[in-house]
């Protein structure tokens, strides 16, 4: 196992170090401020500012006005993909002519790809067009990361304010965030992927006449593209359906990191653009500390239940050890170039930054294996998590720290020398508590109905007990990874939705909790921003309780720990957890 | 202060332009630099045996039979054009039977070629479905246990398969990520050349 800890520890190391150089210039984007790429980008700026009507040094938008574009912007790209997916059939670029998916089935991958979720109930190289994948879905694995780092902007901006009540302009957020941050490292990391093999044509599926004297079909089609974005925008939906395990989306080992790093490129630095936008480096490192400790326990739990193998593979006789010329482990749904360890780590980077993408088979993960993205997503996506909504969704449960150290030691709770009001903790406690209700409501609901209990793949025992809970847990923690034995969708008679139909509850309940789980925490996190604006900071004395060291980092742990086992402790003791305690098979 | 009107003419506006700009000026820009820049990685990294395109080196394929190097099972027979997961939990009745059954395949097929080849020497990725169906590589355990049948019903020499073995393995990363893996394609390709196989066997 030495060389899978050596791979997993220089891949931290390389995070590290750049943590701080992209941290700072992330920060000089949001502050509008010049940059190295100004003098190329500029005037495309100053040009979509035109194109757009926005006046964005004339409009700062206060928390409601803020909040407002965001929710007007995100319907009509909400009506716009559901129209682009329900016309595939007379669109262009669809080699393999294509029809449109059921109604509900497009219903809920809106409403995923909208919200940066990426949940997927169809098998994108069997269900999509190309123009449906890049002019609709990979459209919004863009402007879904976007609008996810303009509210964390939003948020910053209110915390770090002593007067006025402007929160920045929305427009002017996105289009600098798309123009200088997702697009340039994009078109980068797209070509880095496409000369490792991940593919990039228009080209119709080829097929092969084999070697053994057989015939396969090749899939194809414009994934680097897609790929570079689904990764740094942590959104995570494949453009083949088993994601990034299929070797033309991840070909290699060396591609496997390359996607891991974009994936934390950006919620991790951003943690050092917090620091430096409110005067205070070490805030910024107090809140990744916090964050690194909890995707590294996760990682090593992953990797050593999954070096550990399964009880099904024990009894079936096998050796699981390790030997000269084999990692050993539990190699079912792995890859043999990722192997145990950057299977395992993968698996934890991405459940903890709410990127659903995969590069092995969650449903075939072990029991304990399988408890880290449990974990991950009960912690509400707050290790790291999604490209902005991590860390303000983590900066909800640092106030919500402050506020029990606070009750703890008898004094009014501060952060960042802000008094810590009753408005605002109860839109803290609701923003905290959102996602977890709508998860377990929902998986309630679709566990305890037949109609729920249609989308079930390995029936009632704890295994479909995971599917079920992971389903909606992925849902509204806009993660998008799967148990992928549950299904929305069912196509009977073979690819290009012929004869297929969608399994509706499935769909609309997911699709429900998947605009809800993102929207109502965006509105509250606004309106936080909103409170605390303008609000008198305070000098820190003797009596202040510091949030820029270990002890707060403790805490903080602490809080995050105890908030996501006490909601979901029960329900992952029924599933992965007994699975790992038991050799039994069902 | 701006209207609801004001918001919604500049969404439309917006929604349109990053349609453009960001679903279609992108990728076919991505997909014209990656043509004239990598045109055999971009288009699937295919290889060709005799002059003709045979396969994809990243996408595993069916090998049968006693002559050729097999790949990892496949849940999907090894399709390249719709993809799943096998979905074996770790408890699972079924799995419990899938892994047998292998393993016995896996036995009946080496052990007349290496007679002291039990179960302990079976390693896990050659009875273990992959995760995208179409694994590219199988381990150098798994070779080396192969290695041996392929060379007596080929009529090699150990030596000569084993030394193909070497040419075939795709080292770590950087040499330090991921697991060394041997590619079964290519392998069985360079077994072609070395002593082609005449009428099936």
């Amino acid at each position: 196992m030495a060389e899978g800890y050596v791979q997993i520890a220089v891949f931290f190391a390389v995070v590290l170090a750049v943590v701080k150089p992209m941290g700072v210039y992330m920060a000089k984007v949001f502050r509008n401020e010049r940059v190295f790429l100004t003098p190329v980008l500029g005037p495309i700026e100053r040009l979509t500012y035109k194109v757009l009507r926005v006046r964005p040094e004339e409009e700062g938008q206060d928390w409601k006005q803020y909040a407002k574009s965001l929710i007007v912007f995100s319907l009509l790209f909400w009506v716009l993909l559901y129209l682009i997916l329900r016309t595939q059939g007379i669109d262009p670029w669809n080699p393999r002519g294509f029809h449109s998916a059921p109604w509900d089935v497009t219903f809920n991958t809106v409403s995923s790809f909208l919200t940066n979720t990426n949940w997927q109930y169809y098998g994108g190289e069997v269900t999509l067009s190309y123009f449906g994948q890049m002019a609709g879905l990979a459209v919004q694995n863009f402007v879904s990361a976007a609008v996810g780092i303009a509210v964390l902007v939003a948020l910053i901006r209110g915390l770090a304010a002593r007067s006025g009540s402007s929160l920045g302009n929305f427009w002017q957020d996105v289009t600098r965030i798309l123009l200088y941050i997702l697009v340039p490292i994009s078109i980068v990391a797209a070509l880095v992927l496409a000369s490792q093999g991940v593919i990039q044509n228009l080209s119709g599926y080829t097929t092969i006449h084999t070697l053994a004297g057989g015939t396969q079909i090749l899939g194809q089609g414009p994934v680097a593209s897609q790929e570079a974005i689904k990764m740094l925008g942590t959104n995570g939906g494949g453009f083949f359906n088993v994601n990034s395990a299929f070797p033309f989306e991840n070909p290699s080992a060396f591609t496997n990191y390359f996607e891991l790093f974009l994936i934390l490129l950006i919620p991790a630095s951003l943690t050092y653009t917090y620091g430096r936008m409110i005067g205070s480096q070490r805030q910024g490192w107090a809140i990744f500390s916090a964050m690194a400790v909890l995707l590294m326990a996760g990682t090593v739990v992953a990797y050593m239940a999954e070096q550990h193998g399964t009880p099904a593979q024990h009894l079936a006789g096998l050796h699981t050890h390790a030997m000269n010329g084999s990692s050993g482990g539990n190699m079912e749904g792995k890859e043999q170039r990722f192997g145990i360890a950057s299977s395992a780590l993968f698996t934890a980077v991405t459940t903890a930054t709410s990127t659903g993408a995969v590069n092995s088979a969650f449903e075939s993960l072990t029991g304990i294996g399988g408890a880290v993205p449990f974990s991950n997503l009960g912690f509400s996506e707050v290790i790291f998590g999604g490209v902005g909504s991590g860390l303000y969704s983590m900066l909800l449960y640092a106030i919500l720290a402050v506020f029990i150290g606070g009750l703890m030691v008898g004094r009014t709770p501060e952060y960042l020398g802000k008094k810590i009001g009753a408005r605002e903790i109860k839109l803290v406690a609701l923003g905290v508590l959102v996602t977890p209700l709508m998860a377990l409501l929902s998986a309630g609901l679709a566990s305890a109905t037949p109609a729920g209990t249609r989308s079930l793949y390995a029936g009632f025992n704890p295994q479909g007990f995971s599917e079920n809970l992971y389903a909606y847990l992925s849902q509204a923690n806009n993660n998008g990874s799967a148990w992928a034995g549950y299904t929305g969708f069912l196509q009977p008679h073979g690819p290009g939705n012929v004869g297929a139909y969608g399994i509706s509850f499935a769909d609309m309940l997911g699709g429900l909790v998947l605009i809800g789980a993102r929207f109502l925490p965006i509105i509250l996190v606004l309106a936080v921003a909103g409170a605390m604006a303008g609000k008198k900071v305070s000098p820190a004395g003797l009596g202040t309780m510091r949030t820029d060291n270990p002890t707060f980092v403790f805490l903080l742990l602490g809080i995050i720990v105890l908030v996501g086992a006490l909601t979901f402790f029960p329900a992952i003791l029924l599933g992965p957890v007994t699975q790992g305690l038991s050799t039994r098979l069902f | 202060m701006r209207g609801l009107g004001k918001d919604l003419r500049t969404g439309l506006i917006a929604i349109v332009a990053m349609t453009l700009v960001l679903g279609l000026a992108y990728p076919l820009v991505v997909t014209g630099i990656s043509q004239v820049l990598f045109p055999g990685a971009a288009d699937g990294s295919k290889v060709s045996f005799a002059g003709r395109v045979v396969g994809s080196r990243l996408i595993g394929q069916e090998f049968k039979g006693k002559a050729y190097f097999h790949s990892r099972p496949s849940a999907t027979g090894y399709s390249g054009d719709a993809t799943f997961f096998a979905n074996v939990g770790p408890n699972s009745k079924e799995g419990r039977e899938e892994v047998r059954e292998n393993l016995a395949a896996y036995l009946k097929l080496n052990k007349p070629y290496d007679k002291g080849l039990t179960k302990d020497d079976v390693p896990v990725d050659a009875v273990t479905n992959s995760a995208s169906g179409v694994d590219p590589q199988i381990s150098e355990a798994n070779a080396r246990i192969q290695a041996r049948r392929v060379a007596a019903v080929r009529g090699l020499s150990l030596d000569d398969v084993e030394a193909l073995v070497d040419g075939a393995v795709e080292g770590r990363g950087l040499g330090v990520f991921g697991e060394p893996g041997v590619n079964v394609l290519e392998l069985n390709i360079a077994l072609e050349e070395a002593s082609p196989l005449k009428g099936g066997n």
